[in-house]
């Protein structure tokens, strides 16, 4: 059944496949991320029925408990969940990606003229993407309960590159943890009982400065609460005023948040790409 | 002599102490499918890997379509398929859109991805299914989408490991025959399986591997002859003839005949056309009437017991290393 290898019915006219070029290589990775949102909507339920619920719960089981005085809490919230939701972007590269390499997606694609850094490439826009709907979704639920961007557009912008920056970095932990842990469940595990507390342990939900002293200080240094303070600036929104005494992080939110993210980034990229080589390679 | 398309030089694969595959050489001439046949754990699927650049040998060589896995990972990439042992293809997407998907990051022209897609989906009956999402196929369909897209990009070369595996019988056939159309169309086929049949059905060569390592390499019949010649079988019609059936066996071939009274079943040892032709004469003498007489070659299940003291079916050891 072999023996006609000299008649080769191959199609001649087909174009060779050399690779695509990088940024196909990546459209094309990201449109199906995007196509897996399509699919499963409940996918999204991460970034906007999960926020709404902490808004709803937050402004009107706990809000009354929580007296700031001569703050309004519910628009002071809304910026610390929109922080938290982006910190939460690292949770979704995590899972994607351990699912991609779990299923055997990883190897698929490996086997293709492609770069293997369009797999993470994707991965994080994607998680961006998904993200930021989270973003507008929480924005859109703000203008319910007064929250409101007050200091112009370029600040009111300034604020939402500034989540996106901080996005950016949180996505190398997710590519970190999806690529180190073996299964989804464990993702979930440790994404759960780190990020998750991490991002109550900061002035997005309450105010630190009643906090324990060594409480206070966690808190008041967590990246979270200076993106928080960043975005609650930026958009006029009325808070307490930062303690004299308060660190520098808080006196200086949006530098604190760059270098935050630039630290995150140098400090975990190279891991992250160490264990999604050593996890993808044998 | 063909050209040579497929070739392992002494490939070594350790993970820690375990060494999954111990010194493996084979050449796979152009148009032919070579069969890696072991059971589990033999070190097929990573000997498949290293041939794929999805694994680094510890040592050792491999060229596919005249490129190094090594130094040329990507030539190697672009002029082959490969469909791994578990269906790699996305769940939420549909059959048409892994096409496209794999298509595009081939890098092929958009209109020829919609026409080979198109092509594809018709070639492996699945033109009504493209545009339902994968979850939703049947583990043949899966397995022939999973297939199609392996081929997108008319790879010159097709990595198989175990294609079958959990497949009913009939999807099994049906994908039997489209690899044989396949290589009519010139492509060259490596397969693993731990199916004797399915080597003896598809290969012109087959590595028999256990435990890292080549035991036995050969033709189907080849490798069938090395463990011992073929038997004289005789059915014999009635159940009073067996005892004088088998004392004229034992008169016209040399070594034990093997008698199962139940099934009327004699088995001697060395069947050859002469021994065959005699033996036929003399029960026509005897007047022992027969329903069936013949010469039966040892499957490669035989062969393997032979080879390995083991049936394929067991695992050759208990540390499965790639999933």
């Amino acid at each position: 059944m072999s023996a006609a290898t000299d008649a080769i019915a191959i199609d001649r006219t087909a174009p060779k496949p050399e690779g695509a070029g990088r940024v196909r290589q990546i459209l094309t990775l990201v449109r199906r991320n995007l196509t897996h949102i399509k699919r499963q909507p409940e996918m999204l339920t991460d970034v906007t029925i999960q926020p709404i619920m902490f808004v709803l719960l937050f402004a009107f089981v706990f809000g009354g408990s929580i007296d700031i005085p001569g703050v309004d809490y519910k628009p002071w919230l809304l910026p610390g969940i929109m922080a938290q939701t982006i910190a939460f972007s690292s949770f979704i590269v995590a899972i994607g990606l351990n699912t991609d390499i779990g299923k055997g997606m990883v190897d698929r694609l490996r086997s293709l003229p492609i770069q293997r850094s369009s797999i993470l490439i994707s991965r994080s826009i994607a998680a961006l993407i998904h993200s930021s709907i989270g973003v507008a979704v929480m924005s859109v639920t703000g203008l319910f309960i007064g929250w409101r961007i007050n200091e112009g557009v370029v600040r009111g912008l300034l604020a939402y590159g500034l989540l996106l920056l901080f996005g950016f970095a949180m996505i190398w932990v997710g590519i970190l943890v999806g690529s180190a842990m073996r299964s989804v469940e464990a993702v979930n595990g440790l994404m759960f009982t780190t990020i998750f507390p991490i991002t109550f342990l900061s002035n997005a939900f309450a105010r630190t400065d009643v906090m324990p002293a060594w409480l206070r200080t966690v808190a008041e240094w967590n990246p979270i609460s200076a993106l928080s303070q960043a975005l609650r600036d930026n958009w006029g929104i009325a808070g307490l005023p930062v303690r004299p005494d308060a660190p520098w992080p808080l006196q200086n939110p949006e530098l604190a948040t760059i270098i935050w993210s630039l630290a995150i980034t140098a400090i975990i990229a190279p891991l992250a790409l160490r264990a999604f080589n050593a996890r993808t390679t044998d | 002599m063909r050209e040579v398309v497929i070739e392992a030089q002494d490939l070594v694969k350790k993970f820690g102490d375990f060494t999954a595959v111990d010194g493996v050489s084979f050449e796979v001439p152009k148009g032919s499918v070579f069969g890696l046949l072991g059971p589990n754990g033999a070190g097929k699927t990573t000997t498949v890997r290293m041939m794929t650049t999805l694994a680094v040998p510890t040592s050792g060589s491999a060229r596919v379509a005249g490129h190094d896995v090594i130094r040329e990972p990507e030539a190697v990439r672009a002029s082959m398929g490969l469909t791994a042992q578990s269906a790699t293809v996305d769940e939420l997407l549909t059959g048409r859109e892994n096409l496209r998907l794999i298509g595009d990051l081939y890098g092929l022209d958009r209109r020829f991805v919609r026409k080979r897609t198109d092509e594809l989906l018709e070639q492996f009956s699945l033109t009504e299914a493209g545009d339902k999402v994968v979850k939703d196929y049947s583990g043949g369909m899966r397995r022939r989408i999973d297939l199609a897209v392996s081929l997108i990009a008319h790879p010159s070369v097709l990595f198989l490991d175990e294609p079958t595996t959990g497949l009913d019988p009939r999807s099994r056939v049906e994908l039997w025959d489209v690899l044989r159309d396949l290589v009519r169309d010139g492509t060259t086929l490596l397969l693993t399986t731990q199916y004797l049949d399915e080597a003896d059905q598809l290969a012109d060569d087959i590595v028999v591997i256990d435990k890292g390592r080549i035991i036995a390499q050969g033709t189907p019949l080849e490798l069938k002859n090395q463990s011992g010649a073929a038997s004289l079988v005789v059915t014999v019609s009635r159940h009073d003839k067996v005892h004088e059936a088998a004392q004229l066996l034992r008169g016209s071939v040399e070594g034990e005949v093997h008698v199962d009274a139940d099934a009327r079943k004699l088995t001697a040892p060395g069947g050859d056309v002469a021994a065959l032709t005699r033996v036929a004469t003399r029960l026509d003498d005897a007047q022992i009437e027969v329903d069936d007489l013949g010469m039966q070659r040892p499957s490669l299940d035989d062969v393997f017991l032979a080879l390995t003291g083991h049936r394929a079916e067991e695992s050759s050891n208990q540390e499965e290393v790639s999933a």
